[in-house]
């Protein structure tokens, strides 16, 4: 009864969800739009005579055309042979840094959801203070930092920092996961005997695993959005570069390749659009578990 | 030695938890003393010095509160600390409202509210950078949809490229924060919205109260706390924000988009002053610690006079 709508309230709730959603997606629309036309009708603009508007067709007449083609997607790898390249290294950087904040992640937020202990508090706010400072207000000593150990132009330029700012996160992520695992299975295996570490590895970890994946797959993401700062000042080697770097490529050249940029765009954030459709249930529901909490 | 082992080692049961848990804790709060702490420091130290591409490595000399005197004192600073809080209440305010009305939505009874949600995402996921990418387009004068849209409306008679112009290059990057923050608040609202008890929904109905009403007295209610946290994260973040307006704009034209964040990252990074980027960045710090001090201290005080962060129960 209560979730009943009138016909008028139904169509008001769809045309308002589909404003919405215009707004989230325009740009992936006009990048995709613009990805398919042919370099010169992208930068042909049929004047409108003075005093005339401009009319609809006017304006579809700029934004379709009957040579629309994926030949972009084609040309791209011949305009920018390294651009492979680019996207291995996102991948494979997002890799990492997701593979080592794990390997940081997984037993701090283990204490955190399983014992009381003396500085808990107070550490996990000052974990979770971490996330006041972007990248950029930090930038000189890790220039320093990275100089200092010879890790300029290296990968690690790029992985160090990456892990480094999504631990705290992570850490507050895998905690309310923990935290919903009995804990009388704990209790069980430690009165039959089992160490410590030895009840972490077999009976928490096998029980944590939707938990573990749903985090790795949020600081695989994470790390993917967040490579560009990094990498345009740690980094100036062209190998190891990411992709969102190595795309200021196209611009380079005699007139900026706007339709080839845009197909490299949408080419390369394929593998986080691909791990998000399949886990996204699973993500939104892990994400927002700890808020719904209290 | 033989008696310093002796007394870390453990005594009580509460003590093993507690070495046992900081063990566990170690490595990654030592992660975070090498790469946030120490530069945190080394960062307060170099806003002292006059350090610069040469003297990075050291040999940099100590010039006291210079930098400062010259960082605050500039001409351009109060318009960039301004700015910067303006830059941040607004595309802040405009995720919350935005935020609000999509969880609104989606929460609501009807088809396909799996794809729907999923499709609010992406946004979120997608390399900030390569998303700017799209905006940049869509702002161009000439050939984005934008420009070409409002010209065909007839709200303007030629090609208005956004990020040329002071205002609307300013208000077009608050756009495109928003499109980007957006998204994380939408979904945060929603967990919240549905975690609301359904009973306090239907005693409402049975009792005559409208959609409105309920709304306003029981879903913006219970779900402020997480309104309050998302507001003071989505502030943090947004007064951070460095990549979109660095890919939009470069913070110009004419400085009309330098943010506190953007000035340091010219200052350090593009002319090589590392003592004075280092100030800069000290004094970013400072002033979001500050704010957020602020923000806790009256939340608490509207917490304790009103009921939870001044909506009456």
């Amino acid at each position: 009864m209560m979730d009943k709508y009138t016909l008028l309230q139904k169509i008001g709730i769809y045309v308002s969800i589909a404003l919405f959603l215009l707004f989230m997606l325009l740009p992936f629309v006009e990048m995709f739009i613009a990805s398919l036309r042919p370099l010169t009708h992208l930068f042909s603009r049929p004047d409108v005579p003075v005093g005339e508007t401009m009319t609809f067709m006017d304006f579809m007449s700029r934004f379709w055309s009957d040579k629309m083609s994926f030949q972009a997607y084609r040309d791209m790898w011949v305009t920018v042979p390294q651009l492979p390249r680019y996207i291995f290294n996102s991948v494979f950087l997002s890799t990492a840094v997701t593979f080592f904040s794990m390997c940081f992640i997984v037993p701090a937020a283990y204490a955190y959801a399983r014992f009381n202990f003396r500085g808990k508090t107070i550490s996990l706010t000052l974990f979770l203070a971490v996330n006041m400072f972007s990248g950029a207000v930090l930038l000189i000593p890790l220039y320093k930092l990275l100089r200092m150990y010879g890790l300029l132009n290296t990968y690690w330029a790029m992985i160090i920092p990456g892990v480094a700012f999504l631990i705290p996160t992570g850490i507050w992520l895998l905690k309310s996961f923990l935290e919903k695992i009995p804990y009388e299975l704990e209790e069980a295996a430690f009165v039959d005997g089992a160490s410590r570490l030895y009840t972490l590895r077999r009976v928490i970890l096998p029980l944590a695993v939707p938990g573990l994946i749903v985090v790795g797959v949020a600081m695989f993401i994470g790390a993917y959005a967040q490579q560009f700062l990094f990498a345009i000042t740690f980094n100036q080697d062209r190998d190891y570069m990411p992709l969102p770097a190595g795309i200021f490529e196209f611009i380079g050249y005699q007139d900026v390749l706007w339709n080839e940029m845009m197909a490299a765009s949408l080419v390369g954030i394929l593998p986080v659009l691909l791990i998000f459709l399949f886990m996204q249930k699973h993500l939104i529901a892990g994400l927002t578990s700890g808020a719904v909490k209290e | 030695m033989s008696n310093l082992i002796q007394m870390l080692k453990p005594k009580t049961k509460a003590q093993t938890t507690t070495l046992f848990a900081w063990a566990l804790i170690a490595p990654a709060a030592l992660v975070m003393f090498w790469i946030v702490v120490w530069p945190l420091y080394e960062t307060f130290r170099l806003s002292f010095t006059n350090s610069n591409l040469g003297t990075l490595m050291g040999g940099a000399e100590f010039v006291g509160w210079e930098n400062y005197e010259k960082a605050i004192g500039g001409r351009k600073f109060p318009a960039i600390v301004t700015r910067t809080f303006y830059w941040m209440f607004l595309s802040v305010g405009l995720k919350m409202i935005l935020g609000l009305i999509g969880a609104s939505l989606l929460a609501s009874n009807i088809r396909a509210r799996g794809i729907l949600r999923a499709l609010v995402m992406p946004p979120w996921i997608v390399p900030i950078a390569i998303g700017c990418f799209g905006w940049l387009w869509l702002y161009n004068g000439h050939f984005g949809l934008i420009s070409n849209f409002i010209e065909m409306a007839g709200i303007t008679d030629g090609p208005f490229s956004f990020l040329a112009y002071k205002q609307s290059a300013f208000y077009s990057a608050v756009v495109t924060d928003v499109w980007i923050g957006t998204p994380m608040v939408t979904l945060f609202f929603l967990a919240a919205m549905q975690g609301v008890p359904r009973d306090l929904y239907e005693a409402a109905y049975v009792d005559g109260a409208s959609r409105w009403y309920r709304f306003r007295r029981i879903t913006l209610p219970q779900i402020m706390p997480t309104i309050v946290s998302m507001a003071l994260l989505s502030a943090i973040w947004t007064f951070n924000s460095f990549e979109i307006i660095w890919i939009l704009t470069e913070g110009g034209p004419r400085g009309a988009t330098t943010t506190l964040i953007i000035d340091t990252f010219k200052t350090a990074i593009f002319s090589y002053k590392f003592g004075a980027g280092a100030t800069r960045a000290v004094l970013v710090v400072l002033i979001l610690g500050i704010f957020s001090i602020l923000y806790l201290t009256v939340l608490n005080r509207l917490n304790n006079k009103y009921g939870y962060a001044g909506v009456r129960k």
